[in-house]
């Protein structure tokens, strides 16, 4: 599980493949001729990006036809908010909590 | 073709075929999709919906193919909500393939048409259901959240 996690913090670490991701967000499902448009990267470069993307598996790819398909996996996403926002929240939730408990026990006292 | 589509993957500890009875029968469905079962023989050509506790269809429509343990496709359309009910019949199909100690689950579900109300309502579900299934076959227990129909839906 945890190497999974390295691949998608390292998947996540540079800034043209969070691009990617955030095209992918906007228009799923599409060709790499479609991602490279607009782009300050080489084809190759966008290549070699989807596929550390796809190990990762933030990325999910379908052939239609003749047509290699890109799509935003929402899977690690949200294994990451599970693991990680989820816990600080409950960590927040607590604190208030405690602090509730402390505030009113002092008013009883 | 304009369409719409929505792909999901996700590599679970467990065997093709406890998945494949995770997603059909009505012991497992109860606990991870929100109390729902489904009915259907899953034989090609076979009708099948999807029921609502409360005795209301959710979804229906028929089996495509079925290769237990692999691959299964159906034509689905949704049948308590008029709005996405008028869209018609979209197509959603699951893929089962071993890996090592996992089996990658790629679920598709798909409309020839751009920008369809059911797939972007299906997309907010998915991800919860699945992630659900995933807890409930490899530690047993499915999250909380998918346990019930959601009131007032």
């Amino acid at each position: 599980m945890n190497t999974d996690m390295d691949k998608v913090f390292k998947a996540l670490a540079d800034p043209g493949r969070r691009k990617l991701l955030d095209r992918l967000h906007a228009d799923n499902g599409q060709t790499l001729g479609e991602l490279c448009t607009h782009l300050e990267m080489s084809r190759q470069a966008v290549t070699k990006h989807l596929k550390l993307l796809e190990a990762a598996n933030l990325v999910a790819t379908l052939w239609r036809g003749r047509e290699k398909l890109h799509y935003l996996n929402p899977v690690p996403i949200l294994e990451i908010a599970d693991r990680w926002i989820g816990k600080y929240e409950r960590g927040r939730l607590r604190a208030l909590a405690d602090l509730k408990q402390q505030l009113e026990g002092d008013t009883n006292g | 073709m304009a369409d719409s589509r929505f792909v999901y993957v996700t590599y679970i500890r467990t065997t093709p075929e406890k998945l494949w009875q995770a997603l059909t029968e009505p012991e497992f469905t109860r606990k991870f999709w929100c109390n729902t079962v489904q009915e259907s023989s899953w034989q090609p050509g076979a009708s099948w919906r999807i029921m609502i506790p409360d005795g209301r269809v959710a979804d229906s429509g028929e089996v495509v193919e079925a290769v237990p343990p692999k691959r299964l496709v159906l034509i689905w359309r949704n049948e308590f909500k008029p709005e996405l009910r008028e869209e018609g019949y979209s197509r959603l199909t699951y893929e089962l393939e071993p890996i090592g100690e996992t089996v990658k689950l790629t679920l598709i579900h798909e409309m020839d048409r751009p920008k369809s109300k059911l797939i972007d309502a299906v997309s907010q579900g998915w991800p919860h259901l699945m992630a659900s299934l995933k807890s409930l076959l490899e530690t047993g227990e499915s999250l909380v959240e998918t346990r019930e129909w959601p009131q007032g839906v």
